[in-house]
């Protein structure tokens, strides 16, 4: 597209106050040759509108540069379709609301006895003139550098794979075949169910939330095998999944059997993953190659058999935890002391009878707590679920005998929500007795009745309790605490990412943003995600089918999913630079890109958030967006006036973070908060985005310090793209050595981590920048 | 932007009934399939209760960065369309076949606002701050909040037809305030409905034995939230409301109107949680603080154990199991004296603090404003979802991550409405 530019001054919002107009008409007319610069008073209003309107009609303006107000304002009034660039430059809240626009000079003159005086006078600030210009400058450019963006649009399938038959996985698919898609549910196990089959009452789901229910999920397998849009292929796995979101390869193969197509486990790098990969290897020895042997070619190689999905939903269930590691509570030791688990497979054979000699159980203690040395945490992988299980399965030893008694020991008895209808329902039974206490030890008699003994209980004594039986309220343990269970056949390895930060389960860190996932495409839901009961495993299920759906929705239209969603700008490499180092492949947060066996990355642009990590780590920058790259930045960077030493000016870039530390600006300008007028903000998709080479242009050019400004990261991590903003503190110790090595001090570049409610220390974060700045002086490489 | 136009009336389309975290993640996963939505919220901005909150347990982490994201997705997505300061008059026809009649209340400041704050500086009149639950005043000429979305002024209705009004009429250099803007009635034909009108906070007031409302140093969880944010009444200071004074004792006092039959009978799931990330907010400004928290269950399902471990970890943070029988105010010092009462032992245990904050639960909306059209209620006066679907806290006591994994599943439901048709 030839572009022609028009360049629109706002003069409200007290720009006009506080800045030269002319002056700045004069940077897009004089020194930038812009052919229409034109300025308004109300810009936003429904005349400045239509000036630009109207240039674009007449004047064929294509590309639109609005000096105003913050981006994140007035953004549907000053769009005008398409097929146009609009670029805003933010004078408002980040130039006249956040900087004096007067300061006192002291201007000596003569009085008329010819004395020098020294008077006071109160002149335009030229320090937030030149700020302005600068943005005005970094506009343009921008403006000049950047491109329409066109979707890239790959022919896909809308099929979507169910992994896991259980409440979870049937609810996906149903909920998914009703919207109108196919689905195929791969199962394990011979017949669907899961455990949720295996229940003889399951945990209220509806109003008045009071008492027992059947449980659904017969009627559940009944649909999914009716349905026509449902296929189900049970006594099978996934040996794996290539492929991107629109386009997943899925390779499957019989339960429990090895496949060609079996993906291997990566190399693991981190120490602290040790533990699953032992894990890992008592499940599948012998391993018949190293795990550190992957070869390139198994990775990009697809089966010719393997069939066609868009989406997946993982939905894996749990595994019963083992409480053996509790030796106090004489689980594997004692007969009659069973998990809840094995308590429901006997309430489904019929009644409650005792594993020793079959006797119906007359009464049954139901330990919450495993209550080492005064901890009240529940048994492992818990949630609430359990202490639910233990007053479900109470009410069993009731109905089947109402003479039999029922104990249930709790440390804190967890019914939420709703879900304390049942619980006080289940107080009101006069035959199951709730009491907090602290189970110190259970021992067996010759007849293998058991003894508890309980301390700290709410009356403040021991007590001791004989009991026929005893059931330990043990926790579900995720599936993907064991294995893969997706089996990708990506670079960065076959399983969900961070699962050790959330004990092996495939959740999110985000509060807001609950089936956030770093392998696009695929969702999580049900017991592999959080424990879980029946009712809420059904409405996970059916946020993961949504989001499935959406994601090849999105994929169809070349869009990109959360948090850009809708984005269609896409990473574009330039293979002939490319020196196969594998830093794109490696930091992707989301592991979107593979490589062949030279190095060389594959993309897959479906996978792709657009985040632009991939870009800042680049060495050889041949990685781009049209309306973002390496060469838009760094002119922008160049389009920053560099004083001269003499007069004694810092100049600083700041990249901001454009989710969170650049609203914080708009709030610090909202609130008039006023800091250094030196330093000149970029706004970046994501700090990960940075490459080290803006930073570089910016020293040879003699700006003074660069300042980053990000999400927080680590385990509480706030950066969308999850490792954006840690990638980036990473590329910084290479910064400082590049640094040293041109003899410059390594606190000229520092990263800040920030977050969006602290916009208040926006100028205390400056200053102390600025304070650095004084202290290590100008950067010597000005005017060179 | 929908403000501006009633819009064109379009069947095939969803309606999500509140701009809270989960109306607003109905609307979004709905319209990033690829369905138009209308987003209908009471309030002049969208955000509802998380955008009054300071922090989410367990991370910590503002509100507001969620909140930027959704809004940034409602800036880019043309099939989300949003009305504020409306609410819904009637809802007539069935799925897949709605129609609704919309009321919309007068902002006094149209589409030409630009934000500048001129208004509110003129104006010479100071209102309760109902975003800060009266603790500090506005002008009657204000924008919510910083993040407020949309960015756009409000004219207090109390000041039209008064010389305030006027002032701020005057002091707009951009002809955005309208004070003849009358209310207005249009309709909407939609295919589907979903309810998200959300929760308040149990009134406090109806605990006798609590003492709200009459001791000035007993605080609800959610007046907590406002106290510690850096946007709230005391720039994010915790101090006394008696006397403005720094805290070295709190006590929170859980299930303020939660698990009990003479008030909210249900668990209100959030607040067990919300008082141990408070407690954070007082241990992070009060080194020698000491947290007292009195509870019946300690409910961190799942993930938030760890949470809670980290909390109890803290030496400065006392657990007592035992409902709280009695507050009383000391008249000298003002400081608060709670006696608990041990459940099952009777035995009573007294505290003396500088504060109380009650952890007072939620009452869903719909105990106050009922849906007008054809919904069920559980006996709590929760939406039972049926033809008009409800989501997050008006089904059922949520955290945010749940609602937002519900909303989610409620979008998909929306469209079945429609794919069904």
């Amino acid at each position: 597209m030839e572009k022609k530019i028009g360049v629109y001054i706002c003069s409200g919002c007290e720009i006009g106050s506080g800045l030269d107009i002319e002056k700045l008409s004069g940077i897009a007319t004089k020194e930038y040759k812009v052919p229409v610069c034109k300025v308004h008073r109300a810009l936003c209003g429904e005349e400045g509108v239509g000036v630009i309107k109207n240039d674009i009609e007449a004047e064929g303006i294509n590309t639109i540069v609005i000096t105003a107000c913050s981006p994140r304002v007035k953004y549907d009034v000053f769009d005008f379709g398409p097929d146009k660039i609009v670029e805003r430059v933010n004078l408002r809240e980040q130039v006249v609301w956040s900087h004096d626009w007067t300061k006192q000079v002291e201007v000596k003159t003569k009085d008329e006895e010819g004395n020098e005086v020294v008077n006071v006078e109160t002149r335009p600030n030229d320090d937030t003139q030149m700020l302005a210009e600068d943005y005005i400058r970094m506009g343009i450019v921008k403006a000049q550098k950047g491109a329409l963006p066109e979707p890239f649009i790959e022919s896909i399938t809308k099929n979507i794979l169910v992994i896991g038959g259980g409440i979870t996985g049937l609810t996906a698919a149903i909920e998914a075949a009703n919207t109108g898609y196919d689905v195929t549910i791969v199962e394990r196990e011979q017949e669907l169910g899961g455990y949720a089959a295996k229940l003889r009452m399951q945990i209220p789901t509806s109003a008045p939330y009071d008492q027992l229910e059947p449980t659904v999920v017969q009627s559940k397998i009944q649909e999914a095998m009716d349905h026509s849009r449902i296929t189900v292929k049970t006594n099978t796995e996934i040996a794996r999944i290539s492929g991107s979101p629109g386009m997943f390869d899925v390779s499957f193969k019989p339960a429990g059997t090895k496949s060609v197509w079996d993906v291997q486990p990566k190399k693991k790098e981190e120490e602290g993953e040790e533990k699953p990969e032992e894990e890992a290897k008592t499940e599948e020895e012998p391993v018949e190659l190293p795990a550190d042997q992957i070869k390139c070619e198994d990775i990009l190689a697809s089966d010719p058999d393997a069939e066609r999905f868009g989406a997946v939903v993982v939905a894996a269930g749990w595994r019963p935890a083992d409480p053996s590691e509790f030796e106090h509570l004489g689980y594997g030791k004692f007969t009659n002391v069973v998990t809840n688990v094995q308590m429901e497979e006997i309430a489904v054979r019929g009644k409650i009878t005792r594993p020793s000699d079959g006797r119906q159980a007359k009464s049954v203690a139901f330990i919450q707590s495993p209550g080492v040395d005064g901890d009240d945490s529940d048994f492992p992988f818990c949630s609430s679920v359990t202490s639910m299980i233990s007053l479900k399965q109470a009410k069993y030893v009731r109905e089947d005998d109402p003479d039999a008694k029922a104990f249930i020991l709790y440390k804190h008895m967890r019914t939420p929500g709703h879900y304390e209808n049942f619980y006080r329902n289940i107080q009101d039974d006069e035959g199951i007795f709730l009491t907090r206490g602290e189970v110190t030890v259970i021992e067996e008699d010759s007849a293998k009745n058991l003894t508890i003994e309980v301390d700290d209980t709410i009356l403040g004594e021991k007590i001791t309790i004989n009991v026929d039986m005893v059931v330990l309220a043990t926790g579900m343990v995720p599936a993907t605490k064991f294995e893969p269970v997706i089996n990708l056949a990506y670079r960065q390895g076959p399983e969900f990412k961070d699962l050790e930060l959330f004990d092996g389960y495939s959740d999110s860190n985000y509060i807001c943003f609950p089936y956030e996932t770093r392998r696009t495409g695929i969702y999580a839901a049900g017991c592999v995600r959080q424990t879980m009961t029946i009712g809420e495993s059904i409405e996970d299920a059916t946020g993961a089918a949504l989001k499935a759906i959406q994601c090849l929705e999105s994929a169809n239209r070349g869009m990109a999913v959360h948090p850009r969603s809708g984005d269609i700008s896409y990473p574009e490499f330039f293979f002939q630079r490319c020196t196969q180092c594998k830093r794109c492949t490696e930091e992707c947060p989301f592991g979107a890109l593979d490589d062949d066996e030279k190095g060389t990355p594959k993309p897959n642009p479906t996978r792709c958030r657009r985040c632009g990590t991939c870009m800042g780590a680049c060495p050889e920058r041949i990685i781009s967006f049209k309306n973002y790259h390496i060469d838009m930045i760094g002119s922008m960077v160049k389009a920053v006036e560099v004083p001269d030493e003499d007069e004694e000016k810092y100049r600083i870039i700041a990249f901001v973070c454009e989710n969170d530390a650049y609203p914080a600006l708009d709030m610090a300008g909202l609130n008039h908060l006023k800091y250094s007028a030196d330093v000149r903000f970029i706004n970046v998709r994501c700090l990960g985005s940075v490459n080290t080479i803006w930073i570089a242009d910016a020293m040879s050019q003699g700006i003074d310090g660069v300042l980053l400004i990000g999400c927080k990261y680590g385990d509480d991590y706030q950066c969308h793209f999850v490792k954006g903003s840690e990638l980036c503190n990473r590329r910084m110790e290479n910064v400082a050595e590049t640094l040293g090595k041109l003899r410059l001090e390594p606190e000229r570049v520092q990263q800040v981590q920030f977050s969006i409610d602290e916009y208040k220390n926006i100028p205390a974060v400056i200053n102390k920048f600025m304070e650095t700045m004084e202290s290590v002086g100008f950067n010597p490489m000005k005017g060179f | 932007m929908a403000d501006e136009t009633t819009g064109t009336p379009v069947s095939g389309s969803i309606l999500v009934v509140g701009g809270g975290i989960s109306g607003i993640t109905t609307a979004l996963e709905a319209a990033e399939v690829g369905y138009e939505v209308f987003i209908v919220e009471k309030n002049p901005y969208l955000g509802g209760r998380v955008a009054q909150l300071n922090k989410y347990f367990p991370k910590l982490c503002p509100p507001t960065c969620g909140l930027e994201i959704n809004f940034q997705r409602i800036k880019n997505n043309k099939n989300v369309k949003h009305f504020t300061l409306t609410e819904i008059e009637n809802i007539s026809g069935g799925p897949g076949n709605y129609d609704v009649t919309l009321k919309e209340t007068p902002r006094y400041v149209n589409g030409n606002c630009t934000c500048c704050g001129k208004c509110a500086e003129a104006c010479d009149v100071e209102i309760p701050n109902d975003f800060n639950f009266g603790m500090d005043k506005r002008k009657a000429a204000y924008l919510p909040h910083e993040m407020a979305f949309p960015q756009r002024y409000v004219l207090d209705a109390s000041i039209i037809g008064k010389d305030a009004a006027n002032k701020c009429r005057e002091a707009c250099e951009y002809n955005a305030i309208d004070l003849d803007m009358k209310a207005k009635t249009f309709n909407l034909k939609v295919a589907s409905i979903v309810w998200a009108t959300g929760w308040n906070p149990y009134d406090a007031k109806k605990m006798d034995n609590l003492r709200f409302g009459w001791i000035k140093n007993v605080i609800t969880n959610m007046m907590m939230e406002r106290l510690a944010a850096i946007n709230g009444p005391t720039g994010g200071k915790i101090v006394r409301p008696s006397d403005g004074k720094a805290v070295s004792s709190i006590a929170f006092v859980q299930c303020a109107g939660s698990r009990d039959e003479n008030h909210l009978p249900y668990c209100s799931y959030v607040c067990c949680l919300a008082s141990l990330k408070q407690t954070t907010y007082i241990r992070e400004q009060y080194p020698k603080a000491k947290v007292t928290i009195f509870y019946i269950d300690l409910r961190t399902p799942g993930r938030y154990e760890k949470f809670y471990k980290k909390v109890k970890a803290d030496a400065n943070v006392f657990f007592v199991k035992g409902k709280v029988a009695k507050i009383e105010e000391d008249p000298v010092t003002r400081d608060v004296l709670v006696t608990a009462e041990n459940t099952l032992s009777g035995k009573k245990v007294q505290g003396r603090f500088d504060m109380v904050v009650l952890a007072t639960g939620m009452e869903p909306s719909t105990a106050t404003v009922k849906v007008p059209g054809n919904a069920k209620y559980d006996e709590n006066n929760f939406v039972i979802s049926g033809d008009i679907l409800s989501t997050g806290c008006v089904k059922k006591p949520s955290d945010v991550m749940t609602s937002g994994q519900t909303a989610t599943g409620t979008a998909l439901k929306a469209i079945q409405t429609l794919v069904r048709r």
